[in-house]
């Protein structure tokens, strides 16, 4: 301890000054220089790149003839939508932001500040990008409406909520009346034959049956029909009638040889009409035919009234055949993925139920679309679908195609959610089923939940394939957004402008492939539990 | 009601309170329900084919076909039949589909290693690509390569050159894109599929056999369906294993030779078989030497001068045995270019746009996958390999890459399988592939069920074949637990 060696550390040397571990010279150092292979690499890929960025700059700013896409941007929109009836696209587009804005409001309704700085700050952004733009300047003036009209609907949206506190459980079903809404905007015609009616009947069938059905229960008459013997038996021979006159029509349309018919009757009415009234309990099958019986004439009365009034409102019809662009495709997309999605996930408990029946049609299902290119379903759809239907009979073209966009994602979604599925720990199915819930309940609180939640990412990426495939649409005759672009290019006035028209719709396809797959990640943080 | 529930249950009511019994009534009902749908569509569809006159069969398949497509490996005129056509289509096909397997899988591997680089220009570029790439759809992507970079291509007379006119490794016109290869006849590249296609079936031999020994046909239909299945399966596959090999005569329905007929037609495709056979050899010495190290503890060191011999010999066959040569733009008197290219390799635009918008499509999502199961290895295998002394390059290759397989190899299978599907859109820039070929054939004949059923069975094998290799090699590398 007391002597010291020159050797010491305890000799300060003079050493040189440390390298700088900070700033932007050691960024670079450290993250581009570290060593010489990664600076001749940084220094050949900053060269290509440069040359690169170089070469598009040149191009888009003086090669480019961009007029192509300012010139057809309607076509690019709506496709051949007539010039007309385009404040219908407009229409449609303000109903659905309007409610994008109520749902932005309804779910910030705890925030302190709805509109903060950066939203404010952005918005000020997107409205003078609308203006300068040179694509969207034409239309300037209705876009900023459309942002108007999101922030006042957000504002009306969490004022809303903040009253009423129950509202955000109604958002799907509001969410499935505004595409009904668009929907009848967008083709127009009769009302009868939309599917707004449709929905419009059904809840109003709904609401007079559960009217009517309140002030039967206030006189027990229920309980009265099903205590009397003369009762219970109408209501048998009812449910027999009803569950015949249901499938008689049906069935009656089937090609298939007379013994199948025989057998299949008489499965269905042995075990359908008969043995279900004799087993049930009476109080639940009186419950049941009158409240169905009730829904049954409320349908009919309001199509009887509506006939009576007659179901125009004004709005010309405009066929599918004048649907296309973004508009198409969104449409596509958007019916596809509400419609895979179910027969996805019913697909995937099918296939890991254990009868053993249903696991392996659905195993077969499932296997079979995977197993041949979306092409070909499109292609059956096109081509087979009119041969396998009675002569004369030929469904839409859109209809097809939205079959057998559906049929290919929900092969596909089954398997995410059945990844999901077996994600889930035995032991929650365990203790459910300890706590009395019975299977469906399990299923539908327990494990489901949980199993699309894991499944989030998996499924959000095959809705984006989805949205991509609709492309091939264009290949089968529809004209969605590529299909139009290709008969742009076609006209001789815009022969060569490939890169233009193809760079413009690129962007819009990543525009919305990217908004999902950032509103994945946002959902997956918001019910991530394990924080 | 109270006498009613002290009496004794009837058996007719404790069947039907019987959970099982409802089970199999329910499926019963289904069955049905299924039975009815399929038998009414395919009564209807043979009414409507009767109304039309066709009856079900296929005998169209001996008609001549009619039409010519724009590329052949087979000797195809447009007055062969039909299921030449096809067959023809297939092999397109399988050349896109191997090419594109290889190709994307060395994409996406790059780019997903990539995303790990320390280097923040290579990192971001990574992300870039897979970033754009991914949000936009194939067809568009497709319809890009071809019409907007490859149709842009100079005229044939005036081609673009790579470096110079005197020793072009690269040319470049609306004829095609022309670059060195190996001076093989369209035989030769015909073999060389097929053998890869039989080494594809050779693998689900493996298996069926496999299944077939374990004998493992109790414990319910599941596993006794399998097991029938594979015993089916075994002379089948022997079957077109044989006419893949050694199909001799390319006129009697299969209008291709067999792998090694095609091959021993020139001395290209004999020195391939040399090549391929070296492997054997290597195999063998390599286990050897590991045996020899593990077991002896010697050096191995004989092996390894062995091994490195029969790699200089491959080497060396590869290189001057296949008579590589590269493209040389024809050129008049008076300096200016004919259009003609001789030697070298020719990519038809279209072939090349087909590939090229698959390999950057599915190297995208290949690199999503590699970057995820790298990530799924620990932290600290990282942290163990460093402290050993290994570099990031070797902890990566030697450490981390092999666990990280066993998460890769899953979800890899199923991005293969996509590209073989994706390959039929072809179809959209006019690369006579199978389902190009299935659709001119269907027009032309009127017969969209029989050509469908040919089609979906085509794709379904090919999809069969991906599968049970891919699945033979997780097996391989998933972790040996007890």
């Amino acid at each position: 301890m007391t002597t010291t060696s020159p050797n010491s550390p305890l000799v300060v040397e003079s050493s040189p000054p440390p390298i700088a571990q900070s700033g932007p010279v050691a960024w670079l150092r450290k993250h581009l220089f570290n060593t010489w292979y990664n600076t001749l690499l940084t220094v050949i890929l900053a060269v290509v790149m440069l040359l690169a960025v170089w070469g598009i700059f040149n191009w888009a700013f003086r090669l480019a003839e961009w007029a192509v896409v300012p010139n057809n941007l309607a076509l690019f929109m709506s496709g051949l939508y007539p010039a007309a009836q385009r404040s219908r696209i407009w229409a449609m587009l303000g109903v659905n932001v309007a409610m994008a804005g109520v749902t932005w409001g309804l779910l910030a309704r705890n925030q302190a500040q709805l509109f903060g700085r950066s939203i404010l700050i952005g918005v000020g952004i997107l409205c003078a990008g609308l203006i300068i733009f040179p694509l969207t300047r034409p239309s300037a003036v209705a876009l900023i409406g459309m942002v108007v009209l999101t922030l006042a609907c957000a504002w009306g949206g969490k004022a809303l909520g903040q009253r009423k506190l129950n509202l955000t459980q109604f958002l799907s079903a509001a969410w499935f009346l505004v595409y009904s809404i668009s929907l009848l905007i967008l083709a127009g015609g009769d009302i009868r034959n939309s599917l707004l009616f449709l929905v419009a009947t059904i809840v109003l069938s709904i609401w007079l049956a559960s009217i009517v059905f309140n002030v039967l229960t206030k006189f027990s008459v229920v309980d009265a029909i099903s205590g009397n013997t003369v009762g219970i038996w109408a209501m048998r021979v009812l449910w027999f009638g009803g569950s015949l006159a249901l499938f008689l029509p049906v069935y009656g349309f089937l090609n298939v040889p007379l013994p199948l018919k025989i057998v299949t009757m008489v499965t269905y009415i042995a075990f359908v009409s008969l043995l279900v009234p004799i087993l049930a309990d009476r109080r639940t099958l009186t419950t049941f035919v009158v409240a169905a019986s009730m829904f049954g004439l409320g349908c009919f009365l309001i199509t009887v009234v509506a006939d009576l009034i007659g179901g125009t409102i004004g709005l010309q019809a405009i066929g599918t055949n004048n649907w296309g662009g973004l508009t198409l495709t969104l449409f596509l997309a958007i019916t596809g993925i509400a419609l895979c999605f179910p027969i996805g996930v019913l697909m995937a408990l099918g296939r890991r139920s254990n009868l053993p029946i249903i696991k392996g049609l659905s195993i077969a299902y499932i296997e079979l679309i995977r197993g041949v290119p979306l092409i070909s379903i499109l292609f059956m759809g096109q081509v087979m679908i009119p041969l396998f239907l009675p002569e004369g009979v030929r469904p839409d073209n859109i209809v097809r195609a939205i079959v057998g966009l559906t049929l290919f994602s929900s092969a596909y979604l089954a398997e995410n959610v059945r990844a999901g599925l077996q994600a889930i720990p035995r032991g929650q199915s365990e203790a459910a089923a300890s706590l009395g819930l019975n299977n469906p309940l399990t299923l539908s609180l327990i494990v489901l939940p949980q199993a699309l939640k894991t499944a989030i990412p998996a499924i959000v990426g095959q809705f984006i394939s989805l949205f991509q495939d609709t492309t091939l649409l264009g290949i089968v005759g529809l004209v969605e957004l590529l299909g139009i672009s290709n008969s742009i290019l076609a006209n001789p006035k815009y022969l060569g402008d490939y890169s233009e028209a193809y760079l413009f719709i690129a962007m819009l396809y990543w525009f919305f492939c990217y908004a999902m797959s950032l509103g994945s990640r946002r959902i997956e943080l918001a019910l991530n539990t394990e924080r | 009601m109270a006498s009613r529930s002290n009496s004794p249950i009837s058996g007719i009511q404790s069947l039907l309170r019987d959970e099982r019994f409802w089970k199999i009534a329910f499926q019963a009902l289904i069955v049905l329900f299924v039975v009815d749908l399929l038998w009414h569509f395919s009564a209807t569809l043979n009414d409507n084919m009767l109304g039309r006159g066709i009856n079900f069969g296929f005998g169209f398949l001996g008609n001549p076909a009619g039409f010519a497509i724009g590329e052949s490996l087979l000797d195809y005129q447009a007055q062969d039949a039909y299921s030449k056509v096809i067959q023809v289509g297939i092999i397109n096909s399988l050349r896109v589909m191997i090419v594109g397997v290889i190709l994307a899988t060395t994409v996406g591997i790059t780019a997903g290693v990539a995303s790990f680089s320390d280097n923040w220009l290579l990192y971001k570029i990574s992300r870039a690509y897979v970033g754009l790439v991914r949000n936009v759809p194939l067809l568009l992507q497709l319809f890009f390569w071809y019409l907007a970079v490859f149709f842009s291509f100079p005229a044939p007379r005036n081609p673009f050159l790579f470096p110079n006119a005197n020793m072009s490794w690269l040319v470049l016109s609306k004829k095609g894109i022309y670059i060195p290869g190996p001076a093989f006849t369209p035989a030769t590249w015909t073999g060389i599929i097929l053998l890869a296609v039989s080494l594809l079936l050779i693998g689900l031999v493996f298996n069926s056999v496999k299944v077939v020994r374990s004998g493992s046909y109790r414990g319910g239909v599941g596993p006794l369906l399998g097991y029938g299945f594979s015993l089916l399966m075994i002379p089948v596959l022997l079957v077109a294993e044989f006419f893949l090999l050694f199909n001799w005569d390319a006129e009697k329905g299969l209008y291709f030779k067999g792998a090694f007929p095609s091959l021993m037609s020139s001395p290209q495709g004999l020195w391939v078989i040399v090549l391929l056979a070296l492997i054997i050899p290597l195999v063998v010495l390599a286990r050897w030497r590991t045996q020899v190290i593990v077991e002896q503890g010697q050096s191995g060191k004989p092996q390894l001068v062995a091994i490195a011999l029969l790699l200089l010999l491959g080497l060396g066959i590869l290189l001057f045995a296949l008579g590589w040569e590269s493209p040389v733009a024809a050129l008049k008197d008076d300096g200016t270019f004919t259009g003609g290219v001789t030697g070298g390799l020719k990519l038809s635009l279209e072939y090349a746009a087909i590939v090229t918008g698959l390999t950057f499509y599915t190297g995208a999502f290949i690199a999503e996958i590699v970057r995820a199961g790298i990530q799924s290895v620990s932290q600290g295998q990282w942290e163990a390999a460093r402290s050993l002394g290994l570099n990031s390059g070797l902890a990566m290759r030697m450490v981390v890459f092999p666990q990280a397989l066993r998460v890769i190899i899953p979800p890899l299978n199923s991005e293969f399988a996509n590209l073989a599907k994706n390959s039929s859109l072809a179809l959209a820039i006019g690369y006579p592939d199978l389902y190009s070929v299935a659709n001119t054939t269907f027009n032309q004949t009127g017969r969209p069920v029989e050509v469908f059923l040919l089609m979906m069975a085509t794709y379904l094998i090919i999809n069969l074949l991906i599968s049970f290799n891919m699945n033979q090699l997780n097996s391989a590398v998933q972790f040996k637990e007890r």
